[in-house]
């Protein structure tokens, strides 16, 4: 024995941020903005959107919401998303992430940063990406409100779903 | 032929499990999958004019082959964000 006294060395292991995720933890603005803007100064705007769980919906009172995914497809959609932007905005940076699982009142359900030179990208590629999550991204909220429960179905996920895209980029871009 | 069927939401709801294993008989397609499982779980059909489909966790297409040991998934319209 003899161990009484002895300390294991503590291990620090740093994973790196993904710049896209599909996770039960609890988001973090800050990591996130971390890895997209560049420390350097070649960014000069970063933006973000952040999406809460909001107690009032189509007038329920919601008491928690619980996400589902599928998802290794839900994290192909993210990407997918991170390469259109890439081409409509070359210079924009962007990162993603999306909370499932239940959450309560006022908690973030997503987050998602976007950095470029200048801040005409940046507010466009932040505004698209949520427009695009809500068209193509295998998540869904399961709403629990004072009284019942009910599944919230929006969009008809069609990826090569050209007119939807443009919808996004208008919406983006306005 | 043998394979996985994933199902999600109310979707997930209405069939009472997330994973169902699906025997049909070969060659099939993903509409084939689709039909045989609402020929069981009729309350499932509704979903057809909305659903997404995917083969392999990618979005797919109903006409699309499946193969022995595919997952085919079945999504009702979705709500992130």
């Amino acid at each position: 024995m003899g161990r009484a006294g002895s300390r294991e060395p503590i291990l620090i292991i740093e994973m790196p941020v993904p710049l896209v995720a599909v996770t039960k933890d609890p988001l973090s603005l800050d990591a996130l903005s971390a890895v997209v803007a560049d420390g350097a100064g070649a960014d000069g705007a970063v933006t973000s959107f952040v999406g809460l769980v909001r107690q009032n919906n189509l007038g329920r009172a919601v008491a928690f919401l619980e996400y589902e995914a599928y998802e290794p497809l839900a994290v192909r959609g993210l990407q997918r998303i991170v390469d259109e932007v890439k081409t409509s905005w070359p210079n924009a940076k962007l990162a993603v992430h999306h909370r499932i699982g239940r959450l309560a009142l006022g908690e973030a359900s997503i987050v998602i940063v976007a950095a470029s030179p200048h801040r005409g990208d940046a507010f466009s590629a932040c505004r698209y990406t949520i427009e695009r999550v809500k068209q193509i991204v295998p998540i869904w909220k399961h709403e629990h409100f004072d009284g019942g429960d009910v599944w919230l179905e929006g969009a008809t996920a069609d990826p090569d779903d050209e007119t939807a895209r443009q919808t996004a980029y208008r919406i983006a871009c306005a | 032929m043998r394979v996985t069927v994933r199902l999600f939401a109310r979707l997930r709801d209405l069939a009472g499990s997330g994973e169902l294993v699906r025997d049909v008989p070969g060659p099939a397609t993903i509409e084939q999958v689709w039909r045989s499982l609402v020929k069981d779980m009729p309350a499932l059909g509704d979903y057809e004019r909305t659903m997404s489909v995917a083969l392999n966790a990618d979005y797919s297409r109903m006409s699309a082959a499946v193969k022995e040991g595919d997952e085919v998934a079945f999504l009702p319209p979705v709500s992130g964000g």
